[in-house]
């Protein structure tokens, strides 16, 4: 861990965007600028207040460095993702990030209960991206954290947002209170529309209130790792089957480290019930199926990795090749290098929109 | 399709269930004075996952006949909508009774071996081509064993059903004894979609349709297996199946892949699995054919089975009387017909040690099919 | 024809401890456990990641739940990224031992004055006759 850090070598001709990069503030301090100072008392003497027993890590501890890669740590202390020098030099410019899209989970506020102090912290974190990240460097894209629990403060929050040129979409867990279908949720969805941001769901660590199984919690981080994707299919469920897409036929749903290979089959699931439970959902005009195809992408990490790599084509065929947009995680430990995350061959024209071409249609980045 | 031969074993059949009064003669004195003084007995006992009058719980032709009521009701209709004309050698049927969701485990624990009983008294006891499942209230292992005990005398009771969705993941160290109980002989563990609602359905949250409920039940299946794998229930309990009931399939490549992935990252944090994750599952979990995912295009299906890679994992079942297909295509077009024998006798056989110990049924069935 | 390329002085690593070096444009990761050197490429051959910068560990082992020891202490590399498993001795991965293994080059232990006999590649440091040295043939 402590062995000097190398320069990854540039073999990587594409240029690629990235849809999933984890900035992190090296310590509270870094947030000051951008809270009043009864907030930054609050945050030295209480502290985030979520929804599990253990106050300061999540209940079940990761496997690697914390899940984080061990190469990642800053020489200089703070953890992974803290240090934009490295995050340059071990990742943007080795492997061609051309525009890297920022999730910024930590201390957004999308998990704390006190909903005045996560107000706070969104707004914060939002300033805080823009200030030591995008203006930075221009290849990153902020996106608007927001506290989907309450939507009245995220919407203000996205409203002031669509204004600036640094963001490109707004930031959502599935770990929500209820399923991101419900209603209390549309506001957000309406003015997501209204910004032309797309909606990017990406798992935080620390759970909405609800058991990450519907048959109760997991007993290890083995377990936990799994709901990552089968939480994410709950909410592609959700937002479908309430016809969140009829109500606003404009939103885009990116669905960042969720897994993707559930998808095909998860409509043609959600096809068969429809067919003959229709009667229980009339606000669809369409089968599942329909708006799944036209509402939803997918990123890459983490990658499938079927014993015959050739499975996988049969998966992006089914999901669709303008959907599928590549993602890293960097700095996290199931970290995906854009040069050998997909082993198996793909067409010139088929790398470029899994690496690059999808990612900028959907984001309008040039 | 049709089945193409005679002497299917059936994996997945449900009774309907009876009145509360029909189960009294079954209870002893103290619980059918409660039960006939708090009116227990006034409401049906239907589990929130299968409503009484949702489409998927009856098929509507079958209902038709039964007047509107819930097919399954009787031996007659179980004869003449489904072991006669689709010519079954065997069917496993299982009891979804909501006492299994009550609160009370006592209670619980009396109403499943009163249903256990009238499984064996009204069911078994008039045809021969029924095995059933037994009954148990898991929030009390204890309970739960003491049932298994008691019925594993008679030899048609072939597993033990559990909800894939109750109070804690079924992996969990408090439920081993019911595996013990179950191993020891020789029952498979059917675990069935549905809840008992202790959890909400989804890890995240409260769902507002039957439809997302039914639709997730293939997500509850999956964090299943992924909690049978890493409590190491595989390796402590080597001679145990586990038959995934009304659990579709086609969402396996994605467990495997996923869970095999995961292992070689994290399995030091459980160094019992000792071997990919993907050959435990291909070798100790069942699925059943029934909601059938996907189109019924074989090229899809190929490429799915294909992606599975494994003949025995898929065993037949039509859900009875719950609506899963039309008329008598009891089998989904485009299942690979080098298949269709596995799937219909020797992967059900296989998967009920208590099917092979009959020997004459494996003989008839393999008659059967040769003609 | 193979070159002979100095790594280092045997000294420079202590037991348990690891060593990256570049030799002819390769980064290569030497590692001694109790007294016996190995090198391996220094990128997993799994995703690439820098198997140096992971841990220096033993393997866990198991009899069933709630079994659990450490076994092999020092001997196994874990890659910093996906946390996959390698026996140092051998290379191979923990889980898929004969299909994934970790590129090994054979490291021997040469003295100083028989060294000095030449011809050999020594890029950063000076070989001394008295010394004992790491040399990786390529």
């Amino acid at each position: 861990m402590n062995a000097p850090l190398r320069e990854v070598k540039a073999e990587q001709r594409l240029m690629i965007v990235d849809c999933d990069i984890h900035p992190i503030q090296r310590s509270n301090k870094d947030l000051y600028p951008f809270m009043p100072k009864h907030w930054q008392q609050h945050m030295e003497t209480f502290g985030s207040h979520v929804r599990q027993g253990l106050s300061e890590r999540i209940s079940w501890p990761r496997m690697m460095a914390s899940g984080q890669r061990a190469d990642a740590y800053p020489k200089e202390g703070g953890p992974p993702g803290s240090s934009y020098e490295l995050m340059k030099r071990q990742h943007l410019d080795p492997n061609g990030v051309e525009h890297g899209m920022l999730i910024a989970l930590s201390k957004g506020g999308m998990e704390e209960r006190n909903q005045d102090y996560a107000s706070a912290l969104m707004s914060a974190v939002n300033d805080w991206q823009v200030e030591c990240w995008v203006k930075r460097d221009p290849r990153l894209r902020a996106g608007v954290v927001i506290v989907a629990d309450d939507p009245e403060s995220s919407v203000k929050e996205i409203e002031k947002r669509a204004a600036q040129k640094e963001f490109s979409q707004i930031i959502i867990s599935p770990r929500s209170a209820e399923p991101l279908g419900r209603r209390r949720f549309w506001p957000i969805y309406e003015a997501a529309q209204a910004a032309g941001f797309p909606l990017a769901i990406h798992p935080a660590a620390i759970p909405g209130g609800a058991p990450s199984t519907g048959a109760g919690w997991p007993t290890y981080y083995m377990q936990e790792h799994y709901t990552f994707g089968s939480a994410s299919e709950s909410v592609a469920i959700s937002l479908v089957m309430e016809g969140v897409f009829e109500r606003f036929p404009r939103l885009k749903i990116a669905m960042i480290e969720s897994g993707f290979s559930w998808a095909p089959t998860l409509g043609w699931r959600m096809d068969s019930i429809f067919e003959r439970m229709y009667k229980e959902t009339p606000q669809l005009k369409r089968r599942p199926t329909e708006y799944m195809r036209e509402h939803f992408w997918f990123s890459t990490q983490p990658i499938e990795e079927p014993e015959n790599p050739q499975h996988l084509l049969d998966i992006f065929e089914w999901i669709g090749w303008d959907k599928i947009m590549f993602s890293s995680d960097y700095p996290h430990w199931d970290f995906d290098d854009p040069r050998y995350a997909i082993s198996v061959k793909l067409s010139e024209q088929n790398r470029a929109k899994i690496f690059r071409d999808n990612a900028k249609a959907l984001y309008g980045l040039s | 399709m049709k089945l193409p031969f005679k002497g299917a074993i059936d994996c997945d059949v449900h009774l309907a269930m009876p009145p509360v009064k029909t189960l009294l003669p079954f209870m002893s004195d103290y619980w059918q004075d409660q039960i006939v003084t708090r009116f227990i007995d006034r409401s049906s006992f239907a589990l929130m996952s299968y409503p009484t009058h949702s489409p998927l719980s009856g098929r509507p032709d079958w209902r038709a006949q039964s007047g509107g009521a819930m097919p399954g009701a009787t031996l007659e209709q179980l004869r003449s909508q489904l072991l006669d004309p689709f010519g079954h050698e065997l069917a496993i049927c299982h009891a979804l009774h909501g006492s299994i969701a009550l609160y009370n485990e006592d209670m619980g624990a009396e109403f499943c071996s009163a249903v256990n009983r009238w499984v064996a008294q009204e069911w078994l006891d008039h045809e021969p081509r029924l095995r059933a499942s037994i009954l148990v209230h898991a929030q009390n292992p204890t309970l739960a064993v003491a049932e298994i005990e008691r019925c594993a005398g008679d030899s048609r009771f072939v597993a033990v059903l559990l909800p894939v969705m109750g109070d804690s993941p079924l992996g969990r160290r408090i439920y081993w004894p019911i595996f013990e109980a179950a191993q020891k002989h020789g029952l498979s563990i059917c675990v069935h979609a549905g809840s008992t609602f202790r959890n909400p359905p989804t890890g995240t949250g409260w769902t507002s349709y039957q439809s997302e409920d039914y639709i997730g039940q293939s997500v509850a299946f999956q964090n299943l297996i992924i909690s049978l794998l890493a409590e190491g229930v595989f390796q402590k309990y080597p001679d145990l199946t586990f038959v995934c009931l009304e659990s579709g399939f086609t969402w396996m490549p994605t467990l495997l892949w996923r869970s095999a992935k995961a292992w070689r990252g994290v399995r030091a944090e459980v160094p019992w699995i000792d071997r990919s994750p993907a050959g435990i599952v291909r070798e100790r979990i069942k699925l059943s054919l029934r909601p059938f995912d996907a189109p019924e295009d074989p090229a899809i299906i190929n490429r799915i089975f294909e992606q599975i890679n494994c003949e025995d994992m898929l065993v037949f079942s039509t859900d009875y009387p719950h609506w899963q297909f039309e008329g008598d295509n009891a089998l989904p077009d485009g299942v690979p017909r080098e298949l269709i024998r596995k799937i219909l006798v020797d992967n059900p056989l296989a998967s009920f040690p208590r099917l092979q110990t009959n020997s004459h049924v494996r003989a008839h069935v393999t008659q059967e099919a040769a003609s | 024809m193979a070159k002979k390329y100095v790594a280092g002085a045997t000294s420079d690593i202590a037991e348990g401890g690891s060593k990256l070096v570049t030799l002819a444009g390769r980064d290569i990761g030497i590692y001694n456990v109790a007294g016996s050197f190995y090198a391996f490429a220094d990128r997993c051959p799994h995703a690439g990641g820098s198997l140096c910068e992971g841990f220096i560990t033993g393997i866990a082992v198991s009899g069933g739940p709630n079994d659990y020891r450490l076994e092999r202490k020092g001997e196994f590399l874990r890659c910093p990224w996906h946390g996959w498993e390698f026996d140092i001795r051998t290379g191979q991965s923990w889980c898929d031992p004969n299909s994934m293994r970790a590129r090994k080059f054979s490291v021997k232990v040469e003295a100083g004055a028989d060294l000095a006999k030449g011809p050999y590649v020594a890029e950063t440091f000076e070989v001394k006759v008295e010394g004992e040295y790491l040399v990786i043939e390529l």
